[in-house]
């Protein structure tokens, strides 16, 4: 279980979290929608520890992130993150990519690692692309590249960072076809999105952020089929 | 009007001596690098470090190595250290001068290769669960160096031309040593050095050759 209470974050006197409060369940899938600069992708940056918080408390499987002497390197193994600039390591073979966590951080054997790898490259399918360096993929194969190295790690969260914000309109689809794949195995998900439609579809619960705050939480029919408060249908009504 | 003449036979029969001479200039050049390599890696850390003696220990380095002449960074060596009570012989002080040479200008340009890499990269890395040294060492360090690569074949070549300055700190086995010794022997300046500077260029220009055979092998991305 993933578990925010009252977070705040500042960027200096840039307020970005004013105190967002979540709880995220075993199996569940929640997706974030909001306008740019809302706070989504900080709080994805909180909950795995790259940033800092200055208030409040997120707990992880019941473990303090932000506490003194929380070993963020092995929290980070429960918690899989894929950004919206995939950042693929570029002197790596795809293969390599998603080898290296598991050999250098789990301390699998080289024969282990691989297994791993081709199973969860093959499994986004990229299983005929294994010997190929990422300069030679596509920014959606990139992108699956990046959520097979995430996996790689059997994480128990997947957070998705606008996963497909930066890709070109006829690469979103792959994206959005392996989250689902994710979402229907059962996989534990926060996504940060613009894609509404997606978000609908796929999502048990749907929150709407504005300015550092979260204005509506429900199910995606009520949130985003039957908005309450005029920022999300004022948002809504602007995206869709 | 021109009244000397050349005497080329006595210089061709010391070309074995002067190959070994070579020989020696390529071995201090390759272990200067190798050394100055390692130290700029973490002179350009020390640059980057929040820690104020770290950071104006690497700046004071750099800035010595790059605005003082490389034959006074050899002089240090060899006789400043001698008037402090520590001698190192010609051959460990030349060498030890140019690694400080190299460390300090390498120091720089790998400091630019790392401002390079998008700090993105170090995230994803760290997301994966690796240690900041982990992420430093498997991530930003072999990208580094294929950014740095070109720069760090001329500090190469460099560093081989630097090698003649061991002359002035009494090495004879070098090439120029080697040359010196003929030259002092004989008098048959112009066709000693002339073949010396040959020699030169062409170590020159394998290294450059080499350094593109290394990279086209290396880096495949």
């Amino acid at each position: 279980m993933i578990e925010l209470k009252d977070v705040q974050k500042n960027f200096g006197s840039l307020e970005v979290l004013k105190g967002v409060s979540l709880m995220v369940q075993k199996g569940e899938v929640l997706s974030v929608i909001g306008g740019s600069g809302s706070g989504k992708s900080t709080m994805l940056m909180c909950i795995n520890g790259l940033e800092p918080i200055q208030g409040g408390q997120i707990l992880v499987n019941g473990t303090d992130v932000h506490a003194r002497g929380t070993d963020l390197n092995k929290l980070r193994q429960r918690i899989g993150i894929v950004f919206q600039q995939w950042n693929a390591f570029p002197h790596l073979t795809v293969l390599e990519n998603v080898m290296l966590a598991p050999r250098k951080v789990l301390g699998k054997s080289k024969r282990e690692a691989e297994e791993i790898a081709v199973k969860q490259l093959t499994h986004v399918g990229l299983g005929e692309k294994l010997k190929v360096y990422p300069s030679k993929l596509s920014g959606g194969q990139q992108q699956r590249m990046a959520i097979a190295r995430a996996l790689a790690m059997s994480p128990d969260y997947m957070l998705f960072d606008e996963v497909t914000s930066a890709l070109d309109p006829q690469l979103v689809g792959e994206v959005l076809d392996t989250l689902k794949m994710l979402s229907e195995e059962g996989m534990t998900m926060i996504l940060v999105t613009h894609e509404i439609r997606f978000a609908r579809d796929v999502s048990d619960r749907v929150a709407f952020f504005h300015q550092g705050l979260i204005h509506e939480i429900g199910k995606p029919e009520q949130v985003i089929g039957n908005p309450q408060k005029p920022e999300t249908i004022e948002f809504l009504k602007s995206v869709l | 009007m021109l009244n000397y003449t050349f005497h080329w036979r006595p210089a061709f029969n010391a070309l074995p001596d002067m190959l070994w001479g070579a020989l020696v200039s390529l071995q201090i050049a390759v272990l200067s690098m190798v050394i100055g390599v390692v130290l700029a890696v973490f002179l350009a850390l020390g640059r980057q470090s929040n820690n104020k003696f770290l950071y104006g220990f690497s700046t004071g380095w750099v800035e010595l190595a790059r605005n003082t002449p490389a034959l006074f960074q050899i002089y240090m060596t060899y006789f400043g250290l001698g008037s402090f009570g520590i001698h190192l012989d010609s051959y460990v002080a030349l060498l030890a001068g140019i690694a400080f040479n190299n460390a300090g200008y390498l120091a720089e340009t790998f400091r630019g290769g790392l401002r390079a890499i998008p700090h993105t990269q170090t995230r994803a890395a760290r997301s994966l669960g690796m240690t900041a040294p982990q992420a430093f060492r498997l991530i930003v360090l072999p990208q580094m160096f294929r950014i740095v690569f070109y720069p760090m074949t001329n500090q190469m070549v460099w560093a081989l031309l630097m090698t003649s300055l061991g002359v002035t700190v009494g090495l004879n086995t070098d090439l120029t040593g080697v040359t010196q010794d003929l030259n002092v022997r004989t008098f048959r300046t112009f066709e000693f050095f002339a073949i010396a500077a040959v020699i030169y260029y062409l170590l020159a220009k394998l290294i450059t050759l080499s350094s593109r055979l290394f990279a086209w092998r290396l880096f495949r991305y």
